[in-house]
Order: C-alpha cells, then structure tokens, then sequence
C-alpha cells in the first residue's frame, strides 16, 4: 500500500515515463540498461531533502502543521532507496533527513509524561524547518520573476562623445638634466661585478707536494709555503693538501717536540 | 530662470548617458559652484513630471536616479537581444532569496534552511555577479563570513531597499506565527 503511494506520488512517473497498453509504467524493467547519470536527474529535480518532503506533504494534501509520521516517513524512505542505488555520494543529505525522520517517528511512540505543551512535539523542529524552507523557496521562485535590469527592466544609456585634449606638460632643461644623471646613475646600479673563479684544485696540490717528497725525502713544513710570493687561498689550498694527503696516509707529520720544525714526509706505502 | 533651465538639462543628459544610477551627490559634481540637494532634488521631479507621457521614466533605486524603458516597452526591446539571458538555477535563486531576507546570515545559516550542504559555486555565482558580498564576521567559534546582499542587487532588481522586496507567502508565515516557532520571521514582518 505504502509503495503503492509512493509510485505514485513520484513526479517522473506522471511526466516522463512512457505508456504501454495504456498502463503507466511504475518501474523501471530490471534488466534494462539505464545509464546511471540519467536517474540523477531525477535526484536533481529536488533541491534537496527538505524539498523533497514539501513535495510529499503538498502532494498528498498533508496538514503541514499535523504530520503522520509513519506515512511520511515510509514514502521518503521509498524514495531515497531507489536514490540511494543509483548515487550513493548525491544521497548523503537525504540519508541523514531519513535518520531524523525515524528518530522523530521513534520518539513519538515512546511513553512519556503528560504534556500538554506543543512544544514538545517531537515534529515541532522538523515542522520549523519544512515551513522557513517552503518560505525561502516561494520567495526564489518570486525574485526569479521580477524583472531584473537586462531581463524585463530595461535602462536607458545614451552615447556622448568625450572630447579630450591633450595637453602637453612643460619640461626644463634642468629637469632634462636631472634625468639624465638619474639614468646614469642607474646605469652604475645595474653593473655588473665579474667574479672570477680561479682554479685551485686540492687534487692538484696533493700531487705538487707528492712529487716535491718523491725528489727529496723529507721536507720542512714552511717549504710548501711562501707566504711572500703566493696568495692566500692558494696557501689555504696547499694546506688543505697536506691535511688530505695525511688522512689517505700517502705522508706522515713529524715533530720532535713542540715548537720545533715540522717535517713531511712519504708514507709508507 | 534660464539658468534653472539649463541646470535641469545637464542633469537629464547625465542621467540619459550614464551606465550607473547617479545619486544626487553624483549630481551634485557636476556643478562647479555648490548647489543644494534640496535644488536638485527639485529638478529631479520636474524632469519626472516632464517625461511622465514619454517612452522612458526617471526612476529611483537603491544607488540612485536612472532614466529607464517604461514597461510597455520591455517587450519589443526584449527581441533585440533574442539570445537568452541565462537564468540562474533554482539552487542559486534559493540561495539569494535566504540572504535577501535572512539577511546577514552565514554558510550554515543557508545549509540549516535549504536541509543541504552549500555548493561553493553557488556563492560563487552570487559574489562574482555583485549581487551578494561578504559584510562581517559572526563572532562564534571559525568566525564564518557573514553575507547580505549589494546595493547592485537592489539596483538590478529596480528596488529602492530591501522594504521593496516582495512579500513573503502570507498563509506560510501565518502558519509560521501559528506554532510560534520563529522569532526572527515574526520581526521581518515588522520591518
């Protein structure tokens, strides 16, 4: 009976689905392929749960103000089912609206201590709702038909011609100047410093020193350095060398005690 | 007297070739001496009165004065521009009706009335058409955006304020005041 009601208060069934043998056809054949956006249609014709129970109530001529629960409940229920097979994701809302429902349904068949306050209709917060919707949603469809400026309201603008003269600004030969020294200044911002990379190689140095103690076994630390003639990162790089050439143990470090000479020489290999 | 004349003349040709609704302050700018409101307010309703029995009319909306196609009119000027203007959808239409009367409400303010969640595009649409714009914070925990609706709306709607707005179903807030369930609906009837 429920199903009943449900088929047909359903607005697909009166508008788009086809007659045969002068019968309306209330469900779709099983083994039809249906391709799953065309039903969403179906789903996107209501706004949304609220709007769905406002078609129901309107459709069945339901005091809004005294909803039989059970009914309503089962015929939304019926709905969202079939929804729910075919996109679960677009569901979400009208799921939630059918937990409210039963919840609603459930706690009006629960004894309770005598009321006599309508405020405590379990439907009361449901019933707000459905009526400010119902409100929001008349009133969108009055806004949609008032004229609107393009569309029924229609604004007069007249063509001008805007006459505009140009006038040239006055310049001094100081201010051309000014400019001037300002553009070479500028210049001087932009140059470029050139950054030379000088080559100085670790690898380089550690074979420079390697060969100096192939010819002579053993050599003063302060030989590999002339700190007069060579730069420094050169002098950085041939000590760095040495360090290098030290942890590889291709030359040993020598030293008597403190303060007295440094010797190098080969390790053994 | 000629010079009133001619006052009266430089305010219809601005009104006659500007895109906006000029206010009187608008107007006021196009005097270099100073002139009173009181004056062009004046003049405003005689250049009213002078083209109450021509094919357009000076009306007043929410940002100001515009000369604009008496109705009549709307249907024949409708055919010159015979492409569609794309009429929103009922989400969007629902969406602006809540904030033009609930106004200012939040994001959840609109999904609580509507029963589902707000597709951002939505806004979107409202915001980017200048109809609908972001006034505030409410002051609660997130501090969501509050939204009302643009002088621009009212304009494009031919409304001086939101007063003007149709009213709302009778029988729906009758029943509304019947189950006394609404408070805020009860003070937007006040207004």
């Amino acid at each position: 009976m429920a199903i009943d009601r449900v088929a047909s208060g359903m607005r697909p069934t009166e508008k788009s689905l086809p007659k045969i043998y002068g019968e309306n056809i209330d469900a779709l054949p099983q083994d039809l392929y249906i391709p799953p956006d065309a039903l969403e249609i179906y789903l996107d014709s209501f706004e949304g749960p609220l709007d769905l129970l406002i078609y129901l109530i309107r459709k069945n001529n339901i005091d809004i103000l005294d909803i039989p629960m059970a009914n309503l409940t089962n015929q939304y229920i019926n709905y969202v089912e079939k929804m729910k097979a075919i996109k679960f994701e677009l569901a979400a809302d009208y799921l939630l609206m059918s937990a409210m429902l039963i919840e609603i349904k459930s706690r009006m068949l629960l004894p309770k201590p005598i009321l006599e306050d309508d405020e405590d209709d379990p439907r009361a917060e449901l019933v707000k709702k459905l009526i400010e919707y119902e409100l929001m949603k008349d009133a969108a469809e009055n806004l949609n038909a008032l004229p609107k400026v393009g569309n029924g309201i229609m604004i007069a603008q007249s063509y001008f011609e805007k006459t505009t003269e140009i006038s040239y600004p006055d310049v001094s030969i100081d201010e051309l100047f000014e400019a001037w020294k300002n553009v070479l200044k500028r210049v001087k911002q932009f140059e470029q410093h050139q950054i030379n990379r000088s080559e100085l190689s670790v690898r380089e140095h550690m074979t420079i020193i390697l060969r100096k103690l192939n010819e002579k076994d053993l050599l003063e630390f302060s030989n590999f350095f002339d700190s007069e003639k060579e730069p420094i990162p050169k002098l950085v790089v041939c000590f760095l060398a040495i360090l290098e050439l030290t942890k590889e143990g291709l030359i040993k470090i020598n030293q008597q005690s403190s303060s007295s000479p440094i010797y190098l020489q080969l390790g053994e290999v | 007297m000629a010079q009133v004349e001619k006052l009266k003349e430089v305010i219809e040709v601005a009104l006659l070739t500007s895109s906006q609704p000029l206010a009187i302050e608008d107007l006021s700018r196009l005097f270099t001496d100073k002139t009173d409101r009181s004056t062009i307010r004046m003049l405003l309703d005689e250049i009213k009165n002078d083209w109450q029995d021509k094919s357009m009319n000076l009306v007043q909306v929410a940002s100001g004065f515009r000369f604009q196609a008496k109705v009549d009119f709307t249907e024949f000027l409708m055919r010159l521009t015979p492409d569609r203007i794309p009429s929103y959808s009922r989400a969007v239409m629902e969406v602006l009706a809540i904030i033009a009367y609930r106004q200012p409400v939040t994001r959840s303010d609109i999904e609580k009335i509507r029963g589902v969640s707000l597709n951002s595009n939505t806004l979107r649409q409202l915001i980017e058409r200048e109809w609908v714009d972001i006034i505030g914070q409410k002051e609660v925990p997130g501090r969501p955006s509050l939204y009302a609706t643009t002088k621009y709306f009212l304009n494009d709607f031919g409304l001086k304020s939101l007063s003007e707005l149709p009213e709302l179903n009778n029988t729906l807030e009758q029943e509304i005041s019947d189950t006394n369930i609404d408070k805020n609906v009860e003070e937007n009837q006040e207004n």
